[in-house]
């Protein structure tokens, strides 16, 4: 498969999410800049995470603004593959290719820990590697990472299996003291209704090798190329 | 031509900054019922900018904010 991770100006997760998958995934990938105006021959597009345009005005929406930006709706609404990780999901929504927004953090401060989520859609190309249920640790990092979405287009979501990822105790239960930001019904990501653009908060390249102490985030990668 | 445009949470919206600075605020003995921070965005456009275009389309996420033009 042919990957590009896009780069904008404050992206920081951009070398390690190359790095996954040229070295880890032993697929062919490149860098694209805020400046790319076409997508052209690529098998999955990625928004990795950082702080796109310094987060002024609303994180992600400077970047959903950018020439790159339009190619990744035009991408999408191909059918193409659309990943957004933490910055990338701020993104994905300002570019209205997924429902809801992300907001401050509930309790104000910046989250740099461990969460255990729960797999709730395996159907997805990004998901299929998982069992449905499953629960998986992946670490999160930001401050912006409060999912909302009105309660009406929520159902609807839940109907389509637009949730894909809750945050959960070890054990799999959703309850408020597993929500480390106060989103929506404990939602960690979302896609859109047709299934090829997904975002998420935590991050999945980070938690790939036994040396990092988890390698949940690898299946993710792996659901991919599979 | 100078505008001002006053971008506020939505109403009913969780907004963790002001219930911050209100703690504070009661923390310092005043009597402070509510507290919603928002933002000011200054612009200088030219005559006939469609001002309200320009907002809903760059400065405001109808989802969460509401706004003034000024």
């Amino acid at each position: 498969m042919k990957f590009a991770v896009c780069v904008f100006p404050g992206s920081n997760c951009d070398y390690d999410t190359y790095y996954v998958i040229r070295d880890l995934l032993g697929q062919d990938v490149s860098f694209v800049d805020h400046n790319t105006k076409r997508l052209n021959g690529f098998d999955c597009v990625v928004l990795p995470g950082g702080f796109s345009f310094g987060d002024y005005l609303r994180a992600g929406v400077l970047a959903s603004k950018t020439p790159l930006g339009n190619a990744i709706v035009e991408y999408a609404q191909q059918g193409g593959l659309v990943l957004g990780i933490c910055n990338g999901f701020q993104i994905l929504t300002e570019l209205h290719l997924l429902p809801g927004v992300l907001l401050r953090n509930e309790n104000m401060t910046f989250l740099c820990r461990d969460v255990y989520l729960r797999i709730e859609n395996n159907s997805l190309p990004f998901t299929r590697r998982f069992e449905k249920d499953e629960v998986i640790r992946l670490p999160i990092a930001h401050g912006e990472g409060r999912y909302y979405v009105p309660e009406e287009d929520l159902r609807v979501m839940e109907e389509r299996g637009q949730v894909v990822l809750r945050y959960c105790d070890e054990n799999g239960n959703i309850n408020p003291s597993a929500n480390p930001n106060g989103s929506s019904h404990n939602i960690a990501g979302v896609c859109n209704k047709e299934g090829n653009v997904f975002g998420l908060m935590p991050h999945p390249e980070r938690a790939c090798e036994d040396i990092l102490g988890y390698r949940d985030g690898i299946i993710l990668w792996h659901s991919l190329v599979a | 031509m100078k505008v001002r445009v006053l971008i506020l949470p939505k109403k009913g919206l969780l907004d963790p900054e002001g219930r911050a600075v209100k703690e504070m605020l009661l923390d310092g003995g005043f009597d402070v019922k509510d507290v919603k921070v928002g933002k000011v965005v200054e612009l200088e456009v030219g005559e006939g900018t469609d001002i309200k275009a320009l907002v809903e389309r760059y400065l405001v996420n109808p989802l969460v904010e509401e706004y003034v033009i000024e």
